[in-house]
């Protein structure tokens, strides 16, 4: 094989986003996918709980209710029009799946089953609403295997086990990237006319996390030393419910059946901070009910986790004291068959890394680090934008967890990340395909490879005086203390000061395989090097937003503040540190009003 | 607790032609930890050459099956405490090529894989644009083997496999009847002939390896014998 190439269209990444979009380019296009993973070990196949759309099955739902739960999680920072767009999109979507074969669980009369989700409610009950549709807990698996099922089908060409580790731009225009075939560490070239990001998140900045170790800020890096500004990278999610200490998610599908947060005082901790929605508040204030709850020293044992409790006797007793309801009206009581084949994995993860059965016991969880809301900027149709007037960068295209559209503004609704990966997968697809019909390819550098072999060089010829290992412990544990679910000014601004330092010690990692054939050590360095990048644009960013909104709460300006501060941050890394800019939200007819769950 | 992990070596690159075994010496291994963390202490702390693939760490993305104490395991699922044992042995999964250490080729493991159709033939789509129905029990019928993440622990566990590399093994057989058993899929006929060839499924010897090697717990004999059924009797239930 020779070691340049030439397609229209190359997708960087192949889980949910990146085979949607390969989906959709390759019927326009000549298209190819590049994975650092084989495709169907992609972080969409961890995702468990479901994919929302507002299809009704078990009740009334609406795309109007969903756009305006999207926009209160989002504490009013999510563009209303992309919003809106992704509500509409969903359901003609969720049935596209279908169609493609996704096994979905069923109803009694054999439609696409839905759960209740966090933060998803019914206007007119005013209870949360079945919107989640699912395939058991392994919701994401089943999209992640039938999207690869497709592009097996219509013979989608894959370059498998190669990590991009550049982007070409040419006069303003995209012209492809670089990427070395972790087999033989041969760098590759691709020129490209429309290059796709979709290399998902960069959740292992954090010390607790529920992210791979492939969540390693690749695309957010690679674009940012382009020039390419990041969106509100300050907003970062955590889960409230990671298993304790290791971080392994566990589904607030789980709370959509019923399942309660209790703390070490047996008491049902959510009635006091979301006497409506309870434990189906949004994320980022059930993750503070807990961490309050731990500080006040209410945690099991006086440690930091709670019990998340499933067992059917807890389930049954606060369904009856919710009054929640069957859709056809009868009191909600559930056994523990019923609860195993609904939640069959989560319940063998406990079994398997906690050894008890959740049938009969509680989890003890804790917060941990989930999903960024943060990313590339785009607009609906994947299109990279790359400054305060949205202009557009020709031929970069950006969709998935490492996009912003912005969707999820300050704070993720569960459910609405797969159906963003698909919707907006699907649009970035289309729309490289367009654009590579209508354009030429651009003219592609003779020294294209040249940055990746020096930064590759470097890496391989440091003298290695220090250890990747302990530096990438330092920025997790300093970016859990301090860059967390609470933020102080003080404590960023070490957090900032931290992470610059580790960055230049970072400059003397070396390795002690020299070789090319699988040099995993050689990758995990270049690695932390993006999640160093991605650490500092996060903390920069939160450190300057002086305001608690969505998932960045500050405790020395615990309130939201609407007249400063609802905008989006944009955040360029330069030679000399970060720039920030700012750029106004798309608002529409949901005033911004207090959130209350 | 203090482990002795003994680790499978191979890097031609680096002049290891000979396949050998390095052995680390771990102080302080907590019982609850994964075999990942300890291959991860060696990579980070002993020995950064060493080389195995890993992403999700809980059991899901199909990454890291090895041969662990003999059996085919997933790292990041198989804790310290489940082997009884203060010495573990680490070793890359069988009949796949050994390219570097704990990786092998999975090439052949995918060409085998997408040999069986493994995707929905039906282009009926109802008029109304929605869902097709399906009932819980339709639905059920192939639950099982949906559950697959194509770690090659049940292939590479088959002995049929180990000696015939043409046999298309376990997975792809499990693949195969996700779709042969879902009563939306009309290209049931097609794939029973695919596995009806000398390399299919009639090469299974029953030997259960697979069905103890799978991290999933699927029940894969029993789904490689549905599918001998349904070829035999010509009839799918
Ligand atoms: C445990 C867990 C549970 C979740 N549950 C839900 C849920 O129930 N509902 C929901 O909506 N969301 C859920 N999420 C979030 C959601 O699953 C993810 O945000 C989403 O799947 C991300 O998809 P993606 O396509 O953007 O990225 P991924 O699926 O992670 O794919 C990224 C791809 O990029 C490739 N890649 C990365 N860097 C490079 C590089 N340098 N070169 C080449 N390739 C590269 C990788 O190989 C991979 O193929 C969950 C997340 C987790 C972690
Ligand atoms: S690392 Fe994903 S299955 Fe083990």
């Amino acid at each position: 094989m020779s070691n340049h190439h030439q397609h229209e269209v190359v997708i960087v990444g192949a889980g949910g986003a990146g085979l949607m979009a390969a989906l959709y380019a390759s019927r326009g296009a000549d298209t190819a996918v590049i994975s650092k993973l084989y495709p169907t070990r992609s972080h969409t196949g961890a995702a468990q709980g479901g994919i929302g759309a507002a299809l009704g099955n078990l009740e009334k739902d609406t795309v109007e209710w969903h756009t305006y739960d999207t926009v209160k999680g989002s504490d009013y920072l999510g563009d209303q029009d992309s919003i809106e767009f992704m509500a509409k999109e969903a359901i003609p979507v969720v049935y596209e799946l279908e169609h493609m074969g996704l096994p979905f669980s069923r109803t009694e009369d054999g439609r696409i089953a839905q759960r209740p989700f966090g933060g998803h409610m019914n206007k007119e009950t005013n209870k949360p609403v079945t919107r989640a549709a699912y395939a058991a807990d392994r919701t994401g698996h089943m999209i992640l295997q039938t999207l690869y099922q497709q592009c097996v089908k219509n013979e989608v060409n894959f370059y498998d086990e190669f990590q991009v580790l550049d982007l070409i731009v040419e006069d303003g225009k995209t012209a492809g990237v670089v990427a070395v075939d972790l087999s033989t560490g041969e760098l590759h070239t691709y020129h490209a006319k429309s290059v796709i990001f979709a290399t998902g998140g960069h959740g292992r900045v954090w010390e607790v996390t529920s992210n791979a170790y492939a969540y390693t800020g690749d695309g957010v890096a690679i674009a940012a030393r382009k020039g390419i500004p990041m969106e509100d990278m300050e907003f970062f999610q955590f889960h409230p419910t990671g298993i304790k200490k290791l971080g392994i998610l566990i589904t607030e599908g789980v709370r959509g059946e019923g399942g309660v947060l209790i703390n070490g005082e047996g008491e049902r901790l959510m009635d006091k901070y979301a006497p409506n929605a309870k434990d189906l508040a949004s994320r980022d204030v059930v993750s503070r009910a807990m961490y309050i709850e731990a500080r006040e020293g209410r945690g099991v044992n006086k440690e930091k986790h709670m019990y998340l409790d499933v067992t059917p006797e807890v389930v049954n007793k606060y369904a009856k004291s919710d009054g929640r309801t069957n859709p056809d009206g009868t009191p909600y009581v559930t056994t523990a068959e019923e609860i195993l084949t609904k939640l069959p994995d989560i319940i063998d993860f406990c079994r398997t890394y906690l050894g008890i059965d959740p049938v009969k016991q509680p989890m003890p969880v804790q917060p941990t680090a989930h999903y960024a809301m943060g990313g590339i900027p785009t607009n609906v149709y994947g299109e990279v934008v790359i400054d305060e007037k949205n202009t557009i960068m020709p031929g970069f295209y950006a969709a998935g967890e490492v996009a912003c559209v912005s969707v999820h503004g300050a704070n993720r609704l569960g459910t609405n990340s797969l159906l963003d990966i698909v919707v907006f997968g699907k649009q970035a697809g289309k729309k490289a395909a367009e654009y590579s019909k209508n354009n030429k390819y651009p003219s592609f550098p003779d020294d294209a490879k040249e940055n990746t072999q020096k930064q590759v060089d470097h890496i391989l010829n440091s003298d290695g005086s220090e250890s990747a290992a302990d530096i990438g412990k330092e920025m997790k544990s300093v970016m859990m203390d301090h860059v967390g679910v609470f933020r102080t000014e003080e404590g960023m601004a070490k957090a900032v000061e931290k992470i610059r330092e580790l960055k230049e010690r970072y400059q003397k990692v070396g390795v002690t395989d020299k070789g090319k054939v699988f040099n995993t050590e050689l990758l995990n360095v270049w690695e932390l090097g993006c999640l160093l990048d991605s650490a500092e644009i996060t903390a920069v960013s939160a450190l300057a937003r002086k305001e608690s909104r969505g998932a960045h709460a500050r405790e020395d300006y615990p309130k939201r503040d609407d007249k400063t501060w609802l905008k989006h941050t944009l955040a360029w890394m330069n030679d000399d540190g970060i720039k920030l800019g700012y750029k106004d939200v798309q608002l529409g007819k949901y005033e911004p009003k207090e959130r209350v769950y | 607790m203090d482990i002795s992990l003994k680790v499978f070596r191979y890097n031609p690159e680096a002049g290891r032609t000979k396949p050998a075994y390095d052995t680390y010496l771990l102080n302080g291994v907590d019982p609850t930890d994964r075999i990942l963390d300890l291959l991860e202490e060696v990579k980070d702390y002993h020995d950064g050459t060493l080389s195995f693939r890993r992403s999700c760490a809980h059991g899901v993305c199909g990454s890291d099956a090895m041969r662990i104490n003999g059996v085919n395991r997933l790292a990041c699922k198989a804790l310290v405490q489940d082997l009884n044992s203060n010495s573990i042995t680490v070793e890359p999964i069988l009949g796949l090529k050994v390219i570097k250490d704990l990786i092998v080729d999975m090439k052949p493991f995918f060409d085998s894989y997408k040999s069986v159709m493994p995707f929905m033939i039906n282009d009926d789509i109802p008029e109304d644009g929605k869902e097709r129905l399906q009932s819980i029990a339709d639905r059920e019928r192939f639950d099982d083997t949906t559950k697959c993440i194509l770690c090659a622990a049940c292939t590479t566990s088959c002995p049929t496999f180990w000696s015939d590399d043409k046999y298309v093994g376990p997975a792809a057989i499990v693949n195969a009847h996700r779709f042969i058993f879902d009563t939306r899929d009309q290209a049931a006929e097609e794939r029973l002939n695919i596995l009806n060839d000398e390399s299919g499924v009639f090469r299974c010897r029953t030997a259960f390896n697979c069905t103890e090697a799978c991290p999933r717990e699927i029940h894969v004999t029993q789904a490689v014998a549905e599918v001998k059924q349904a070829i035999v009797s010509g009839v799918i239930k």
